[in-house]
């Protein structure tokens, strides 16, 4: 057996364990030992790579390798649990731009460009910028270096026909004649690829920057999928089955996520990146609003010491007002007082898929307490109270009642269902849609103003005294 | 050939994924997003080939940055997956899940 095949076999049993580790994410107990599993099959497949009869220095890999594990490493280490979707669309980023620099190197050594090379080069170049760029506006939205509001400019629609128009003429012209002049003219090939790589990296900044902060977690999935079909793209373009297996998972896992996403929000995959959602909202609907009726914290502890089941709904701004771990300090001490509490997680709570469920285990909440949303709707009615944390438009009743919500048709977590609605909020400002909530105007509905930090702190030491 | 071969080892890694990540809970779906993110650095492969066999100046930058990059996937993208699996644990011990 020559080396060659033995480094291939490698790649198989690497392409096996990252395949049993993320079978082993289907259950908690399991997770943790998949995940190290798929990093072991990781290191086998670098290090195997290392005897590749290609490589003849080693001095470039280790200057990248040193400098990608320190950065990795201490990102990883430093990130705060509330900022994962930001760091999660940055580990994207760079896995977006590795696949497009690939293609591009082997682009510019430049041997064998056959169509069956110059396309998945292409591929990897096109679909790797698009996640480069795209993945730094969803972060700079994220960590709100730019305000998370859909931008929307005249003629964008044009722009983007343009783009892709541009793109597919580079790109058809790059398959057929990969190198030398461009037909006659002074331009080498050479620019036309250049120029395919910006156009790339200019689609992800338009793809993303008109796409509101709310709809964020259809973003990050997606993104995730590209970054998956790019490596995918790149195992094409050095012909390497483990590349191709691996990035068609994430390729999958991306698309999967993004699906119920887009389903958790009533939304068609092209309405979320094409309407820019939020700027078309009418301020129509103002005229059924009543009175809000705001609570006290003494008044609010009176009606939870007596309740005998309370659901908490977590929302984005939980997050913002880093109330997880006071919020679990609550849950403890109302059950220590014979309630049952239960955490309702509607799919795009948060800013990414599963947000909220790490912040609440990072607090130490059981995942068991952790309830989806068709799982708790039955049982809405016979709860007692219903604290809403910075959740806004996934209890909306208006995507249930009123047929001309913009949100319309969304399925919410049916919190006025419940015999008491606590309500947290900073204020009357609508949620991250900029849609009214009839829900803050309900017979049932108790408004407990301020931040939800100190809101809470007050009922823990309303039940501590 | 080759191609054909490749093509076909795509889709059925395609029928896998979507087969196993079906599966998932949505409590899990964080750590899937930077599990499996850290599994799209499998891209490393590549670039430790671009940058191992460079030989001038244009393809030794390119590779180099195509290792950095990659590795800062995998690297931290596994680490910080192992950070939040670490959190979902069970409480209360001895009570069986009903």
């Amino acid at each position: 057996m020559n080396i060659d095949q033995l480094i291939n076999l490698v790649y198989i049993l690497a392409a096996l364990l990252f395949i049993i580790g993320v079978k082993k994410l289907s259950s908690p107990q399991t997770a943790r030992q998949g995940n190290g599993l798929s990093s072991l099959g990781m290191l086998l497949a670098v290090v195997a790579t290392l005897w590749h009869q290609d490589i003849i220095g080693y001095e470039w890999i280790i200057v990248g390798l040193l400098a990608g594990a320190v950065i990795g490493t201490i990102s990883a280490r430093v990130v705060k649990m509330t900022a994962m979707p930001e760091m999660v669309a940055l580990f994207n980023g760079s896995g977006g731009i590795a696949s497009l620099l690939v293609g591009w190197s082997v682009y510019h050594v430049g041997s064998s460009l056959i169509p069956s090379t110059t396309i998945p080069i292409i591929l990897s170049v096109l679909i790797g910028g698009v996640t480069f760029t795209g993945s730094l506006i969803a972060w700079a939205k994220l960590s709100e270096v730019i305000d998370g509001k859909p931008h929307i400019f005249k003629g964008q629609h044009i722009l983007n026909v343009l783009i892709l128009l541009i793109l597919l003429a580079a790109g058809i012209f790059l398959v057929i004649k990969p190198v030398g002049m461009f037909w006659g003219t002074d331009l080498s090939m050479y620019w036309i690829f250049i120029l395919l790589v910006l156009v790339s990296g200019i689609l992800g900044v338009l793809m993303v920057i008109p796409i509101g902060g709310a709809d964020m977690p259809v973003v990050i999935s997606l993104l995730n999928s590209f970054s998956g079909l790019a490596a995918a793209a790149a195992g094409f373009v050095i012909s390497n089955n483990v590349l191709i297996v691996s990035g068609a998972l994430v390729g999958a896992s991306g698309i999967i996520l993004t699906q119920i996403m887009s389903k958790a929000m009533n939304r068609s995959l092209g309405n979320i990146l094409f309407s820019g959602f939020g700027s078309v909202v009418s301020s129509e609907g103002s005229s059924e609003q009543g009175d809000v009726k705001p609570i006290t914290v003494e008044d609010a502890y009176l009606i939870l010491e007596a309740a005998r089941s309370v659901v908490i709904i977590p929302g984005y701004g939980m997050a913002v007002a880093q109330a997880q771990h006071v919020v679990r300090e609550l849950a403890e001490l109302m059950e220590k007082n014979g309630t049952e509490v239960n955490f309702a997680i509607h799919p795009v709570a948060g800013r990414m898929p599963g947000h909220m469920n790490v912040l609440l285990a990072e607090a130490n909440v059981d995942y068991d307490k952790l309830r989806e949303m068709d799982d708790i709707n039955p049982t809405m009615p016979t709860v007692d109270v219903a604290i809403v944390i910075g959740a806004n438009d996934v209890v909306n009743p208006a995507a249930r009642e009123d047929q001309s919500s913009p949100i319309y048709g969304m399925p919410i977590i049916n919190a006025d269902y419940a015999r008491t609605v606590f309500v947290l909020k900073r204020s009357m400002r609508p949620g991250f849609a900029g849609i009214e909530n009839p829900l803050f105007f309900k017979e049932n509905t108790r408004m407990l103003f301020g931040d939800a930090k100190h809101s809470i702190q007050g009922l823990v030491a309303e039940f501590k005294s | 050939m080759e191609f054909i071969y490749l093509i076909f080892i795509l889709m059925l890694a395609i029928v896998a994924g979507f087969e196993l990540i079906s599966k998932v809970p949505a409590t899990l779906h964080t750590p899937l997003m930077s599990g499996s993110n850290a599994i799209s650095g499998i891209t490393l492969v590549g670039a430790l080939i671009s940058a191992g066999s460079a030989n001038e100046t244009v393809t030794i930058i390119l590779g180099t940055l195509a290792v950095t990059f990659a590795t800062i996937n995998v690297v931290g993208g596994y680490l910080v997956t192992d950070r939040m699996l670490a959190m979902f644990k069970k409480k209360k011990e001895g009570e069986d899940k009903s």
